[in-house]
């Protein structure tokens, strides 16, 4: 037998542990938010669940001390990956003042957190690849050695921001790396009503960039493309797009009802090929992890989830005249 | 001390700040090796080279947002729409990203970009290069919108604008490019952006207006100081966040206050300095506040007739203001 599929990446067995650590953290948090959100203690969640594979493989691939991220509202790997803790993510769901994506002003699922480089995002969708864009630009401006990584969903990738920010970034060469997270639907749209082209990776060859369509179901698979887009990038060779397939095991969000347009049978697959059981297996399968290591996992994660629920459930809201506050940074910034 | 064009002033301003700032750059179409289809660029690609006066490719939405995300990083980006008109594809940058970035973020984040466009008609430009767009942008708090309306102005403001931190829309009158002259010093110098400016003393009546406008309004009351009327006239500079507490002045000095724009009437610039009249002024007024606009069509056509028909002109105001002092 020769590498393993992860040493062959260069990943340690402790690092893939992380790996794994951060997709089940991700898929534990989004179920404790659901939980919240149907007892009426939370009023809106949107999931990761089903692509924390990609999520996770790309952050890692990435430097998380330095690359910048422009995520989209299922990110939640991503982010915790990039630093943002079950706290912080909790204090969001309850939109506390303390939130530090935005003080309990946004809806979840709208990131950002400037000392982990998460650039703040909004609802309409894929306004932040520009902004990927920009920052990159910077970076080529400043001669720093960082990537931008931008994500975003399939749908979104229809709209002109998509490709006016690729056509950017392919013109001037910056380092930046977008990667949709195909899940196959744009709330109920089907890719196929959705995009023209065979492939979202195809779209990339308008834009002067190589296109890859990967399995996100395996986070090393993703981690793998993404590790040598971030050289390309570092080394001055442009921009990469990268399709990474994924599955939304969940509804769009917890105002939607998936069954109203999928059927059961593929919902029941889709959850067969849990992208976060297929990792715990090939963990396993290759002694990294046991059922008894697992579940201690589990107990751990578990914990901290509690106690960040919590804290986030008894921490105060903003005060109602806090509303007033931030407009413009003048007069003290209220 | 030296005279220079209303684009001139534009040009020296932005090249001052990017000698001072090396994160101030510019972007947009043509700005580069041509200097901008106005000229307003002109010497900096040369000066400054490609990598800070960048030529973008044709799609405003990625200007400005590129601009959005450079700007979150922490550079000062001036991007330029070629013309007013054409910022449409960007509103959603504009409004939804730039204007929201610090109080989304609850001031982790700032978004201190600059976006200059060439506004206003009287050029032969027809619907798709004459427009005011400044009301598209006007209820959105996070944003600044500045009109200079002459070169001194029009210098020191676009200095303020690239160092303020926060988005600043800076609409500049294409006429008045090469129209207004004036002198602009070349000291480094800038000037409060939410502040308007008392361009004239007077006691009869108070006109208050911005951008080109306050020229023929200033034409028109030397004609009217010669029948002896005395019209006080306030610019002001800039249109969002307004100056509330200039314009009420303004408004109780005389009592009978004339409001022009030359954008059109309904639902501009205009509609919200009256209603501050209107909640302030009511007992200092001596006449219905007036508003002289372009008229309630979609936007200016091109032939010489209507064009003319559409336009606020010296005469226009002229004509208005007297009839305000006789009211």
């Amino acid at each position: 037998m020769g590498k393993k599929r992860h040493e062959e990446l260069g990943l340690t067995d402790e690092q893939v542990l992380d790996m794994y650590r951060t997709m089940l953290l991700a898929r534990k948090i989004d179920e404790r938010m659901w939980l919240l959100n149907r007892a009426g203690k939370i009023p809106f969640v949107i999931s990761c669940q089903g692509q924390e594979a990609a999520q996770v493989g790309a952050s890692f691939a990435l430097d998380r001390d330095k690359d910048y991220t422009a995520p989209y509202y299922r990110d939640m790997g991503v982010v915790l990956a990039f630093g943002m803790t079950p706290k912080e993510l909790f204090l969001s769901g309850f939109a506390k003042a303390e939130d530090p994506n935005s003080g309990g002003r946004q809806m979840p699922g709208h990131f950002g957190q400037k000392k982990n480089r998460i650039l703040t995002g909004s609802s309409p969708v894929t306004t932040q690849l520009p902004h990927a864009v920009g920052v990159a630009l910077a970076g080529k401006m400043e001669k720093k050695d960082f990537a931008s990584f931008v994500t975003l969903g399939e749908g979104s990738s229809n709209q002109g921001d998509f490709h006016e920010g690729l056509n950017f970034a392919g013109v001037h060469k910056l380092p930046v790396i977008t990667m949709v997270e195909n899940n196959k639907y744009a709330i109920s749209v089907p890719l196929e009503r959705q995009v023209a082209s065979e492939t979202v990776a195809d779209r990339a060859k308008s834009y002067g960039m190589p296109g890859y369509q990967v399995n996100g179901n395996d986070p090393l698979e993703v981690y793998k493309v993404v590790k040598e887009a971030r050289e390309r990038a570092i080394n001055g060779e442009g921009p990469t797009l990268i399709e990474a397939i994924t599955n939304r095991l969940t509804a769009h969000s917890s105002d939607d009802d998936h069954t109203a347009y999928r059927d059961k049978e593929e919902i029941e697959e889709m959850k067969k090929n849990d992208c976060v059981h297929i990792f715990s297996q090939y963990l396993k399968d290759n002694d990294i992890l046991t059922d008894e290591k697992e579940q201690e996992l589990i107990k751990e994660l578990d914990k901290e989830i509690n106690e960040a629920t919590d804290y986030a459930e008894n921490a105060p809201y903003a005060e109602p005249e806090d509303a007033l506050k931030y407009v413009y940074a003048d007069k003290g910034g209220e | 001390m030296p005279v220079k064009s209303y684009i001139q002033a534009v040009t020296q301003a932005m090249r001052e700040e990017m000698e001072r700032d090396d994160k101030v750059f510019v972007l947009g179409e043509d700005v580069g090796k041509k200097g901008g289809v106005f000229k307003a660029t002109e010497g900096l690609y040369d000066q400054f080279g490609e990598e800070r006066v960048i030529d973008t490719p044709l799609a405003e939405s990625a200007i400005a947002g590129v601009g959005v995300g450079a700007a979150m990083y922490g550079m000062r980006p001036i991007a330029e729409m070629q013309f007013a008109d054409f910022i449409m594809p960007a509103v959603n940058q504009i409004i939804s990203e730039a204007s929201r970035v610090r109080y989304r973020s609850n001031n982790d984040w700032s978004c201190p970009i600059t976006i200059r466009a060439p506004y206003g008609g009287g050029v032969h430009g027809a619907l798709y290069h004459s427009q005011s767009v400044e009301a598209v942008f006007a209820n959105q708090p996070g944003l600044k919108i500045v009109m200079p309306s002459n070169p001194y102005d029009a210098k020191g403001l676009l200095k303020a604008a690239i160092r303020d931190e926060d988005p600043v829309l800076f609409f500049e009158h294409k006429r008045a490019y090469r129209l207004l002259k004036g002198e602009v010093p070349d000291d480094d110098y800038v000037l409060p952006i939410g502040k308007a400016d008392v361009k004239r003393e007077g006691d009869d009546i108070t006109v208050i207006t911005y951008g080109l406008c306050v020229n023929f309004a200033l034409q028109a009351a030397e004609k009217l100081e010669e029948e002896g009327i005395s019209a006080h006239i306030l610019d002001l500079r800039t249109v969002y966040p307004l100056d509330q507490e200039a314009i009420i002045e303004a408004a109780k000095k005389t009592g009978k206050v004339l409001l022009v724009t030359e954008d059109n009437k309904e639902g501009s610039i205009m509609s919200e300095v009256a209603a501050i009249i209107s909640e302030n002024c009511l007992f200092d007024l001596d006449s219905p506040i007036q508003r002289l606009a372009g008229p309630d069509v979609p936007a200016m056509p091109y032939a010489p007739t209507m064009e003319k028909f559409f336009m606020v002109n010296p005469d226009k105001v002229e004509e208005a203001m007297r009839d305000l002092a006789e009211f």
